[in-house]
């Protein structure tokens, strides 16, 4: 069981750089897609089939993998934006940076104390690997769906470290992180329509007037 | 009845969504507020405090958010009448249904025993406020809710991963993985540390942006700047109130645990930090609504500074929490009658407010001198008594910075102030002038900022005796 988590694992930190090195934005964000059927896998890796992982791996799914995705991409083919990510940073920084964050990420999780049935997994440094990617992604691209997919990836790593207790834990406070994933993206979405109607961009450059 | 608090505004949700006449809907929004400061001072005095293992429940910490919060908002309620009333153009049909959820909202997140389930109504407030600040539908207020969606969301992820921290803290400890508030406190011993820590760190960033805490702010000015004045009252006073009581909750959980060594330091790193840049943005400000904003900053500083020395100064931040609500609510709701008759908030444009406004003009002059901690008025009093904490634990040098620093904030605000309230008029809408129910509220919330400068109640006092020795006694 162990192999299978720490393989699904992996494949998120590849999507993690992938993310981070992609030029295309709809490349992106099917990455993102397919990072969130990915830990979909993990639940039922880590705890075995029960009805408990079954929904969190369905709530996952169809969310993270599915409907999330769709959004965005239906989002970008209505707007006519272009489809570059135009980032603020360029492409190789950025990778160095993630580069730099998921190897700090592994150091930093060797310091932290683990319980028995936890050692050896990948679970913690791919958790803060991910959590900075999204967030390197978040500040360094311009576009503001760019940003709600760096958002997207940043709530992935909370998610992972969030299986490890999902035994432990009470229902409640996971569907309050789906739900929530979902209420947020979708303010976000309906803000990133009246941004795209305001400005006919959804470039978050445009977004600069408010400063000192 | 604690139920009736966070359901009777929900209900009330569909309900504002669904009726066609305006200004019914407008008027739910005081019978809300009403009926919710009813239900607080009735559960008040005949609720007791919550048993280990309840979700929902009162204690002296959740009692004092109650009872700062529902005021401000019943003022702000009031306000909200006539304000819709006079925007009709803009519809209320966002505002108020919003403005319900969020009250709801509030009152989960101040009367949680389950650091999740406060989680979530922190996060239910931000989602809530979002289309109360894009009131105005141009584009500065679409950039203001962008970050302000933005840094906030990031901001209460982070604050999750650090509860699922506390949790892995209580799994590596042996103890049943929980996060209810009792469970947590009574584990606390055998919490692991390395995982307490860093949860620690996270929970503060996360909290920390929703209280605007220095250098995770940014979002404020915009936020505060670009909202209606009733929803900087609401912001200000209410929402930076129960960000408040969240980092403290975090405290109950480290002090529990004997940490508190540790993470005092940073809530005083943070604390001094906003101080200070709330000083230096406050100097050259050309905006009297960004400078609220900064004023805000400052005073979350404030509070951070206070539970960071502990003992005293946490006596005092816990009044100063009181006051600043109270007074963030007058100096937000006078400011936006200014913005209204000026149809500005650039200091360039808007002069002579204490001529044009008579009442809302003086409103504000007061409200800056009662904020900026003049005597006789309460922070004044919480000001003074943080400041008695920090040189009575014998840190002259934080004593010292904080007085310059507040000084600093006097001289810079009102600077800006009095240019908006003195000298002849400039060029305003005629049509714009004092209403009774736009000047009655905020005058209310100073009163009451007055009140609290001359005389504590014994019941008061006690109530933030208790509260103090919840978050820091007994370990």
């Amino acid at each position: 069981m162990t192999e299978l988590s720490n393989l699904c694992l992996l494949l998120v930190i590849l999507v993690n750089f992938f993310a981070l090195g992609s030029s295309r934005l709809t490349a992106c964000i099917q990455a993102v897609a397919l990072q969130g059927a990915v830990l979909a896998l993990l639940p039922l890796a880590t705890h075995g089939l029960s009805s408990h992982s079954l929904l969190l791996a369905g709530g996952a799914l169809a969310l993270k993998g599915v409907f999330i995705p769709w959004l965005l991409l239906r989002a970008i083919r209505e707007v006519h934006i272009r489809r570059e990510m135009e980032p603020l940073i360029g492409f190789v920084p950025t990778l160095l940076l993630g580069a730099l964050a998921t190897a700090g990420a592994f150091i930093f999780a060797d310091l932290l104390p683990l319980v028995e049935a936890h050692q050896g997994g990948l679970f913690i440094p791919t958790s803060l690997a991910t959590l900075f990617s999204g967030f390197l992604l978040l500040i360094s691209r311009r576009k503001a769906i760019t940003q709600v997919v760096g958002y997207l990836i940043l709530e992935n790593g909370i998610f992972i470290f969030g299986i490890l207790l999902a035994e432990a834990m009470p229902m409640m406070v996971e569907a309050g992180v789906l739900l929530d994933l979902l209420v947020g993206v979708f303010v976000m979405g309906i803000v990133l329509d009246q941004i795209n109607r305001e400005f006919s961009t959804l470039d978050t450059e445009q977004l600069s007037a408010l400063k000192e | 009845m604690l139920a009736a608090l966070i359901l009777l505004p929900l209900l009330l949700v569909p309900v504002a969504w669904l009726i066609p006449w305006y200004r019914v809907r407008s008027w739910l929004l005081p019978v809300a507020g009403a009926s919710h400061l009813l239900l607080v001072v009735l559960a008040l005095g005949g609720v007791p405090d919550a048993a280990p293992g309840e979700w929902i429940g009162l204690d002296p910490l959740s009692r004092l958010v109650l009872l700062v919060a529902s005021p401000l908002y019943l003022g702000c309620a009031l306000y909200a009448v006539d304000y819709l009333e006079m925007r009709r153009e803009r519809g209320n049909r966002t505002m108020v249904p919003c403005l319900l959820l969020f009250l709801s909202a509030l009152s989960m997140a101040a009367m949680s025993r389950h650091l999740g389930l406060m989680w979530l109504a922190l996060e239910t407030t931000t989602l809530a406020s979002a289309p109360l600040i894009y009131f105005n539908r141009n584009r500065l207020s679409i950039e203001a809710t962008w970050k302000y969606l933005l840094i906030c969301s990031v901001g209460i992820a982070l604050a999750m991963l650090g509860l699922l921290f506390f949790a892995y803290a209580a799994l590596r400890g042996g103890v049943p993985v929980s996060l209810l508030l009792s469970d947590l406190l009574a584990a606390g011993p055998v919490l692991s540390r390395p995982w307490l820590h860093a949860g620690f760190v996270l929970l503060l960033v996360g909290f920390g942006t929703k209280m605007g805490l220095a250098p995770l702010h940014a979002w404020k000015p915009d936020a505060y700047g670009e909202a209606p004045g009733l929803v900087g009252a609401l912001l200000a006073g209410g929402l930076t109130s129960l960000a408040f009581l969240a980092v403290l909750r975090t405290l109950q959980v480290m002090n529990a645990a004997g940490a508190l060594g540790m993470a005092r330091p940073l809530l005083l790193g943070l604390g001094l930090l906003s101080l200070l840049l709330a000083a230096l943005f406050m100097m050259r400000q050309g905006d009297f609504k960004r400078m609220l904003a900064y004023s805000s900053i400052e005073h979350m500083g404030l509070l951070a500074v206070g539970v960071g020395i502990g003992g005293l100064a946490t006596f005092g931040a816990l009044l100063h929490m009181i006051n600043n609500s109270l007074a963030k609510g007058c100096l937000f709701l006078s400011a936006g009658n200014i913005h209204r008759a000026f149809a500005s908030k650039r200091l360039a444009d808007v002069r002579g407010a204490l001529v044009a406004l008579p009442f809302s003009g003086a409103l504000f002059l007061t409200a800056f001198l009662a904020v900026t901690g003049t005597p006789p008025f309460g922070i004044f009093l919480s000001e003074f008594t943080i400041l008695r904490g920090i040189f009575g634990a014998g840190r002259l040098w934080v004593g010292l910075a904080v007085l310059v620093l507040l000084a600093t904030v006097f001289i810079g605000m009102g600077a800006s102030v009095l240019a908006v309230s003195q000298g002849e008029p400039t060029e305003r809408d005629m049509a714009f002038t004092d209403r009774f129910l736009l000047v009655a509220p905020p005058l209310l919330l100073l009163l009451a900022v007055l009140f609290l400068g001359l005389y504590i109640p014994e019941s008061l006092r006690l109530l933030l005796e208790q509260a103090q020795a919840l978050v820091e006694g007994g370990a």
